[in-house]
């Protein structure tokens, strides 16, 4: 079928796993008449119904504490977490708990939970409601840190999470939902009707070229790809790798492309430090420094928060354009 | 005589067959309290042993230690008569409720000094212990237990399983939010879940009376609609009757019940504790009211058993203490490899 967006693409992914298993359960705040306000448990409750979808107070850190309760005790938790900014409310739970209690338990309480939240700015809604904040998971040991870019990916990837008994993040980007109410820099593709599953720590391939290559994730993968076919314009020939999963991270591909190209672009739209480029950017040049040309370059929200007015919020989320520019400036460089 | 009067002999032996209670029920609580006191005092005394000038990180027993010495009949009574079915989730202070819920002495040593044959093959250690097979799980974050309980028992209901889910917390622990959250949502959707709080009336150093808006924290369960008990925490017959209504209330579908224990701790929040912000008085005065001396008169004094027989369970104690002990002193330490695995499953 015909899925515009990664939103359908997921609510169907959790529908027919439901299906499947009755281990899983729905928490969290209205995930069932707004389907989880961005439509990824859309459609379920008119299918389950409140026996298997819960809408929770908007109290963070107690569903997601239920969801360690339910998970040691046999469920498969999906729970989301409405904005991935409201993490802080029920941050404990799942960094210090979910996270954690298998490898503390000695691998007695596996914690297969998938949590399913909205990330990412560019439609006004500032500092608190905009951010991504999927380095904060990468770096903490024990969840598995999944961002779809694609309706196809979205499905997969989704279905894979809950099959897996490990805590799992799903970040999804608001623009790439594909809800009425939202800008929409997504897709538009055939995905199957059947479940499949989309391995982890597989990147993918967007776009093939030679001269550079420009890695990212999520929304960023969009934009990068827009960038390329400028670029292209000026006879520079862009390669652009979907990362896919942060946690596990596709180290071969990304090396493998960096060694091609020699010239290495990543494009992120969380913070700077301490982040998602740094790391990416050290991987690549502890096995690939003698093929890079040029130094790393990298784009991300240079550590400030997302400001509110439009000319404000444009200048640090990394840009169609300011992907281009970098690029060009990465390859002109040398 | 925290709250009640101490029975007559008559009444007591009332209480305890209205209770359910049989005079070998009795003695398997003495038993069992008996068992969690001696292991924490070789715990403690281990635990001190290389440690002179107190260090942490030296002796056979590394990190903090805290210990349950005093409120022994709060975990004996609320676990008495659970399934293995039932989960349970304990605090920083962990040792009395793992050995009331059956967890195996053996393995419960081993992986406090952070040994292979521990039950978490030494990756959790004194505050968080976890075993499987009795459905024990821990946290040494202040405040965790409740929503996790809340969990499981929300699967239990799901399951259509007639298990209970008891969340144990100080009554530290329950000023955080999730003390409240917890009492909310569990009513609301009626989840077999027993919240007990043990008073022992510091939240490590801080006496409650300086963070505390209530006396007391069952009057914040009513307020949720919740059926909220207090009871003599040192008193293993009042918490078990107690807890026995809340279990059976909750198996039959009913909802979740708050309990809260007057108790207290004869030893400091951690070990190494300097206790300046309590009396050598009121130490002395709860001593006065130690939960297993108490029930041992009980039994003396209703002739369920003789000196002869409480000196056997005494023995016995000491004895499953002292080869656990023995158990994981000998047992070796994990691979360092160990370390780098186990993230996933």
């Amino acid at each position: 079928m015909k899925i515009r967006g990664i939103a359908q693409a997921i609510s169907e992914a959790i529908k027919q796993e439901m299906e499947r298993n009755d281990r899983i359960v729905v928490l969290g705040e209205d995930v069932t008449y707004w389907g989880a306000v961005f439509g990824f448990t859309m459609g379920l409750f008119e299918k389950f119904d409140r026996k298997r979808v819960f809408d929770t107070p908007i109290a963070e850190q107690t569903f997601m504490g239920m969801a360690v309760g339910a998970a040691a005790a046999g469920l498969h938790p999906v729970v989301s977490l409405m904005f991935v900014d409201f993490l802080g409310a029920g941050f404990d739970q799942m960094y210090n708990h979910m996270a954690k209690n298998y490898y503390m338990s000695g691998g007695q309480f596996p914690m297969p939970v998938t949590i399913i939240t909205a990330i990412g700015g560019g439609y006004g809604d500032s500092s608190q409601h905009s951010q991504v904040l999927y380095s904060l998971f990468a770096h903490l040991p024990g969840f598995k840190v999944v961002v779809p870019s694609t309706p196809y990916d979205a499905k997969g990837l989704v279905t894979k999470a809950l099959r897996d008994p490990n805590p799992i993040v799903v970040f999804g980007h608001k623009l790439l939902t594909g809800l009425p109410f939202l800008p929409f820099e997504g897709t538009e593709e055939e995905v199957p009707d059947e479940p499949y599953e989309v391995e982890f720590g597989k990147a993918a391939l967007r776009r093939e070229g030679n001269d550079l290559t420009i890695i990212s994730a999520g929304l960023m993968v969009h934009r990068s790809l827009r960038a390329a076919e400028m670029l292209q314009q000026d006879g520079i020939s862009a390669e652009v790798i979907d990362l896919r999963t942060l946690i596990p991270l596709d180290e071969e591909t990304i090396v493998k492309s960096a060694k091609k190209t020699g010239r290495v672009l990543i494009v992120d739209e969380d913070y700077m430090s301490y982040g998602m480029t740094g790391e990416v950017a050290f991987r690549i040049q502890a096995k690939a420094l003698k093929d890079l040309k040029v130094p790393i370059g990298r784009l991300a929200v240079p550590d400030v928060p997302i400001p509110f007015s439009e000319p404000l919020e444009n200048a640090v989320i990394p840009s169609i354009k300011r992907i281009y520019n970098e690029a060009r400036k990465l390859y002109q460089g040398s | 005589m925290i709250i009640k009067p101490e029975p007559s002999l008559k009444d007591l032996s009332y209480l305890i067959e209205s209770s359910g209670l049989k005079p070998s029920d009795l003695l398997n609580m003495y038993r069992r309290m008996l068992t969690i006191r001696y292991f924490e005092e070789t715990i403690r005394k281990i635990y001190h042993e290389g440690k002179n000038p107190f260090n942490m990180a030296s002796g056979i027993i590394r990190g903090e230690m805290h210990l349950s010495i005093g409120q022994e009949a709060v975990a004996v009574g609320t676990l008495y008569k659970v399934r293995d079915e039932d989960v349970v989730v304990s605090t920083h202070r962990p040792h009395h409720h793992a050995i009331a819920k059956g967890v195996d002495a053996n393995k419960l040593v081993a992986e406090i000094l952070g040994k292979v044959t521990g039950l978490c093959r030494g990756k959790g250690g004194h505050m968080h212990l976890f075993d499987k097979t009795k459905n024990f799980a821990c946290s040494g974050i202040v405040g965790a237990s409740f929503p996790q309980a809340a969990g499981a028992a929300f699967a239990f209901k799901y399951s259509g399983k007639d298990n209970v889910a008891i969340a144990f917390a100080g009554e530290g622990a329950a000023n955080h939010g999730t003390f409240a959250e917890t009492l909310n949502i569990a009513s609301a959707w009626e989840l077999p879940l027993i919240l007990v709080i043990e008073d022992n009336k510091y939240a490590d150093s801080t006496p409650k009376s300086f963070v505390m808006s209530t006396t007391f924290h069952y009057q914040r369960g009513l307020t949720y609609n919740v059926p909220s008990y207090l009871v003599d925490g040192m008193d293993v017959i009042d918490v078990y009757s107690t807890a026995r209504k809340a279990i059976e209330r909750a198996r039959k579908g009913f909802g979740p019940t708050l309990i809260e224990a007057l108790t207290y701790r004869y030893v400091g929040h951690f070990e190494g504790d300097s206790e300046e912000y309590r009396t050598k008085e009121e130490v002395e005065m709860w001593s006065s009211l130690d939960p297993i001396r108490r029930l041992e008169n009980r039994i003396l004094r209703l002739n369920y058993a003789d000196n002869e027989i409480l000196a056997k369970l005494r023995e016995e104690a000491r004895k499953q203490v002292q080869d656990a002990i023995d158990f994981a002193l000998r047992s070796p330490y994990p691979d360092p490899n160990e370390a780098l695995t186990g993230v996933f499953a």
